[in-house]
């Protein structure tokens, strides 16, 4: 018999808000030990929570993005329970009456498109952080309260690959939305991995089966390469799984069993007395849609599109946003928004690329710390974006030479001066007056026997050893293309 | 379900709370007594009414995303029955 | 200067009156007070603890602002020495809430309401004895001993907020503040012949108030008159940007309000109240209360509350069920009593076993398995909607009456030990006071009579409408002034 894995993913996303959730301790990563804490969010004796607007805009935000409906009433929840990390012991969130339900991801998989339907997004508290020493744990409260957005998916996922990608189209479309920094490194995106097996066709779910705090996308894909194929071998010998919940071990890779169904807790949800229920207006979701943006795959469709671009051009520019918003209100007045594409992709991002690694290695060394390093962006650049389109004209035009372009551009990145100024300046102007390019061609095939011989012997790629030579005696100036011509009618002669 | 069925071993787990065996055994009687006079509300009908949460009902109350200051660290860490390195400690978490 | 009342003993209004005009200084009010808790406080044990110098620096740099013209109009409290109930949190103060489980803990942060106190004027100091965490109607579960009841030490005076009715009733303070959660202020307040209001819910922030159960919970003042108990509410009432449950309602100059006008107001008698257990001392008291408002013009109206029965049951599943998780916090990881333990699971248990009081304990584990999976609907989800019909009565009473006139409690104070048996006997005797934190109105308790042997307090409870405190305040006052009652003092306290 065949299996088939069934997969929901229950994603926790930090919000990017500037204060905590019921509290006004700043929300940043990295601070010293409990010095972004405050009595709300240690939970001291007699404090109350008053929800945070912005992480309800950015819950509801997610909502649209994610095709979700905002239903008109939602309400936040205890769910108790004693944890360390948990300053009161139970947790705010939302139980029965989230504030986004019923929504959808779309995402490119093995070649077309996927569906992943979202049961909902719902806004709760993060807890504080653990240290484990010899004998015993230390507790970090700064992140106690940092709002927290978990997004629950339908278990329509199918395989380690396709958990993969839908992670990364939901990280995608949360960066989009600037609800969330989404950096993995900081712990801002946490998974739990629900998984189940069962025959192919039947439609039954197994025993649902937990992997808890997933911290990477790849890990979460590792983890379930390895738990699927020993789901499977488990029932095939006609062992029986139960529900239960698991631990993946990056280091050895596999999943240890934490604990069974009659472990299970006993939350004791109930509704928060201490905050009132959410009503969102009408006027006010008119405002939150004022935010909504294009998805990351919308958006590649569209540039794929409307700029006839290659796919992995578009890719590119989904990924790099602030790349593609360079690159789009150029492309409109472009006579070659592909050649743009290809001018904004492997050169502009490969020069601040490079720029920005040196900037690194220079303000390290002088003992700038990551977080405070000050990097070149497109917004910093010497150059207005239109000398980008008047370079590309000057190409189409033939005015230069590619390879006198790369000069261009090496000049106006490095002094902000215009492209035609430079063009003038150096004398880089592309040469296709026959007779001048005549006479270099008569000095290529003087100087070169070797090159010559073996072209008349046959060897047709021996004429760009020729045209190389053109083109140093031009200094890149001569027109390629028409030293070509000449050469060839030259030596046929 | 009869009301004095609690049982109270299960339910001072879930309060963490730890119980002498004489204290366990007391508990049970004075909840048997507590719990069967609450059972008088299943006298009424409450079809069709509607909870109440608050005395007040009040929605969308929010604050602005404001960073104020933080307690001084010092002042965090007071009141700690354990600490080392700015961290409140406990006994080592184990799960 | 025979006869004449120690500063101590004097009302607000005197005081201020007096420190107005310059003829007593705040430092020497103060002093009256510390002098009395020196005197009589060995008995009573209304405080846990206290500290002199504390308290007298405030009421020198009160004095100060005395002297740089300060008025009493912008700080309606300067120089009044206000005592506070161990449940609110206080800046650099100890937080016990009557319980061993905060060990050590100092607050390091004020509650809104002594923050208002404090902008008021008022020299806050000393932490008033209390049902361990609010829960109990007798003061007796508190861990730091029980307080007795100035009318008669061997009788209780009243919970949760004993100690702050004991303070007030024997002059150690000014006015206290207390919380009332099912009648925590008015039966003390009874209890030891003193007024003690509790503000509609929402009325008063909460912020800083520990909580017991948070949809019942509200702070207010014990005072020794009317015209007292008005003006520490117009100091402590107002929205609070960080209690989501407090609500955007104006805070009326309630001692304007006091102009002994109540002709036409309409006051409503409940049937239910007239219980089996009542006493009859205690109903020939109110029926003459009653008789007195008629005479000061307010019309009587006979209403039903029929839910009153219910309350009771009502109120052990909603309370209990907040309760559990409001008290979770106290695990002696942050702060507090730690017993230790081999990983935290048992450092949870062995804290929490040896923190908490067998009351609290029993309420915990009542509220955690009403919560429990598979008894959510049966218990705390009903209780949710007899609530709603318990607050339904009420508000269709008040289209008919301004307020509702009843007893306080069914007897007066009874003997320590009593009941601290038996439970269920001790939360029956609420009775009076319970639905009116499930409705989240308005509720007074002032004195009306003594009972003849011994002599013992007896309260008049007015229950008004959500925000309707000016008019509670008003009908409290017409009585008030126009009986004996406020002015009696308990014997002498050895
Ligand atoms: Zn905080």
């Amino acid at each position: 018999m065949e299996y088939e894995a069934v997969i929901g993913l229950e994603t926790h996303v930090q919000l990017n808000t500037k204060s905590k959730m019921w509290c006004g301790c700043a929300n940043a990563y990295g601070a010293a030990p409990n010095t972004q804490v405050c009595p709300v969010c240690l939970g001291l004796p007699g404090v109350l929570p008053v929800p945070n607007e912005e992480a309800l805009r950015k819950t509801i935000l997610t909502g649209y993005l994610l095709n979700c409906e905002i239903p008109r009433f939602a309400k936040f929840d205890r769910k108790n329970y004693f944890y360390p990390d948990a300053p009161k012991n139970y947790q705010l969130t939302q139980y029965d009456k989230p504030s986004t339900a019923n929504g959808f991801v779309e995402f490119e998989f093995q070649g077309g498109l996927s569906r992943v339907r979202i049961t909902r997004a719902h806004l709760e508290e993060d807890v504080g952080k653990s240290f484990h020493f010899d004998r015993n744990s230390g507790v970090d409260f700064n992140r106690a309260g940092v709002p927290l957005m978990e997004i629950v998916s339908e278990p329509d996922i199918t395989s380690a690959d396709m958990a993969y990608e839908y992670l990364n189209a939901l990280k995608d479309i949360l960066l989009y939305g600037g609800v969330s920094d989404c950096d993995m490194e900081k712990g801002m995106v946490r998974c739990d991995v629900n998984v189940s097996v069962r025959p192919v066709g039947s439609t039954g779910l197994g025993a649902k089966i937990e992997i808890k705090n997933m911290n990477s996308f790849s890990g979460v894909r590792r983890a379930l390469e390895y738990e699927i194929p020993r789901q499977i071998e488990v029932v095939k010998k006609g062992g029986k799984l139960i529900q239960s919940t698991r631990r993946w071990d990056d280091t050895t890779g596999i999943t240890e069993e934490m604990r069974t169904k009659e472990h299970a807790h006993d939350y004791r949800y109930f509704p928060e007395p201490d905050m009132m229920p959410l009503a969102p207006t009408e006027e006010w979701l008119a405002d939150v849609r004022k935010l909504v943006v294009e998805l990351p795959l919308a958006r590649k469709q569209r540039f794929i599109r409307e700029y006839a671009l290659p796919a992995a051009d578009a890719e590119t520019f989904k990924n790099d946003v602030a790349l593609g918003n360079y690159f789009e209100p150029l492309a409109k007045q472009s006579a070659n928004p592909k050649a743009l594409a290809n001018w904004v992709i492997n050169n502009l991002r490969a020069k601040l690329t490079e720029t920005n690694e040196r900037e690194k290695t220079e303000q390290a060394e002088l003992g700038i710390e990551p977080a405070d390093l000050q990097l070149t962006t497109l917004a910093d650049l010497k150059f207005p974006p239109a000398a980008l389109l008047e370079l590309v004209a000057l190409v189409e035009a033939k005015t230069i030479s590619s390879a006198a372009a790369q000069q261009v551009f090496a000049e106006m990145y490095a002094t902000g001066q215009a492209p035609a100024a430079i063009v003038q300046e150096k004398g880089l102007a592309q040469v296709s007056d026959t007779g001048a390019i005549e006479k270099l061609c008569d000095e290529a095939i003087a100087a070169s026997p070797g090159p010559v011989a073996d072209y008349r012997a046959g060897k047709a790629a021996a004429l760009n050893a020729l045209k190389g030579y053109v083109m140093k005696l031009s200094k890149g100036k001569a027109n390629p293309a028409l030293a070509g011509d000449i050469l060839e009618r030259k030596l046929k002669a | 379900m009869a009301a004095t069925d609690i049982d109270v071993k299960y339910v001072a787990h879930l309060a963490r709370i730890g119980l002498t065996p004489d204290e366990e055994a007391t508990m049970s009687a004075r909840l048997a007594g507590i719990l069967g006079y609450i059972e008088k509300l299943k006298e009424l009908d409450v079809t069709g009414v509607e909870p109440t949460a608050h005395a007040v009902p009040m929605v969308n109350v929010l604050r602005p995303d404001v960073v104020c200051p933080s307690l001084p660290h010092e002042a965090a860490l007071a009141n700690a029955p354990a600490q080392a390195n700015g961290l409140f400690l406990v006994p080592k978490i184990v799960e | 200067m025979p006869n004449a009342l120690s500063l101590n003993q004097l009302s607000i209004s005197e005081l201020t009156g007096r420190l107005a005009r310059r003829e007593i200084s705040a430092r020497e009010i103060t002093q009256a007070c510390l002098d009395q808790i020196a005197r009589v406080d060995g008995t009573v044990h209304a405080f846990i603890s206290h500290n002199p110098a504390d308290a007298l620096a405030q009421a020198d740099a009160a004095d100060r602002e005395l002297a740089a013209g300060v008025t009493i109009a912008q700080k309606p409290l300067l120089g009044i020495p206000i005592a506070i109930k161990d449940v609110l949190a206080v800046k650099d103060h100890p937080l016990n809430c009557g319980s061993k489980i905060l060990g050590k803990f100092v607050s390091p942060y004020d509650a809104t309401v002594i923050e208002k106190m404090r902008a008021a004027g008022a020299v806050i100091f000393g932490r008033l004895n209390m049902d361990e965490f609010a829960m109990g109607s007798s003061t007796e579960t508190s861990a730091f001993g029980i307080t007795r009841n100035p009318w008669d030490p061997a009788r209780i005076p009243g919970g949760s907020s004993g100690g702050s009715a004991a303070a007030v009733a024997a002059d150690e303070a000014i006015a206290t503040l207390g919380t009332d959660t099912g009648g925590s202020i008015r039966q003390p307040a009874a209890l030891c012949g003193c007024v003690g209001l509790k503000p509609t819910y929402g009325r008063v922030s909460r912020y800083g108030l520990t909580a017991f159960a948070s949809s019942l919970d509200q702070i207010g003042p014990f005072t020794k008159n009317i015209e007292d108990s008005a003006r520490v509410l117009g100091v402590i009432s107002g929205l609070d940007p960080k209690d989501s449950t407090s609500v955007d309602v104006p805070v009326p100059d309630y001692v304007a309000a006091l102009d002994g006008n109540i002709r036409g107001l309409k006051l409503g008698v409940p049937k239910e109240y007239l219980i089996g257990g009542l006493d009859p001392e205690v109903k020939a008291s109110v029926d003459a209360a009653i008789q007195q408002y008629l005479a000061l013009g307010a019309e009587i109206v006979d209403i039903s509350l029929p839910h009153t029965d219910y309350a009771v049951a009502t109120y052990y599943i909603v309370a209990t069920a907040e309760a559990s998780a409001n008290l979770a916090r106290f695990d002696g990881i942050r702060y507090g009593q730690r017993v230790d333990g081999a990983d935290p699971l048992e450092l949870y248990t062995r804290t929490r076993g040896a923190g908490f009081g067998a009351e609290v304990k029993r309420r915990i584990i009542l509220g955690t398995y009403v919560l429990s999976s598979g008894y959510y609907d049966a218990y705390y989800l009903r209780a949710q909607k007899v609530r709603t019909l318990i607050r339904n009565d009420f508000l269709a009473a008040f289209k008919q009456v301004d307020a509702i006139i009843t007893p306080t409690t069914p007897t007066a104070a009874f003997k320590i030990g009593e009941k601290s048996g038996d439970p269920l006997q001790m939360y029956l005797s609420d009775i009076f006071t319970i639905s009116c934190n499930l409705a989240g109105i308005s509720g007074i308790s002032l004195p009306c009579g003594f009972t003849t042997n011994p002599k013992l307090p007896i309260g008049l409870q007015l229950l008004g409408q959500p925000f309707g405190e000016a008019t509670l305040l008003k009908l409290a006052h017409a009585y008030e002034q126009s009986t004996p009652w406020h002015r009696e003092k308990p014997g002498t306290l050895a």
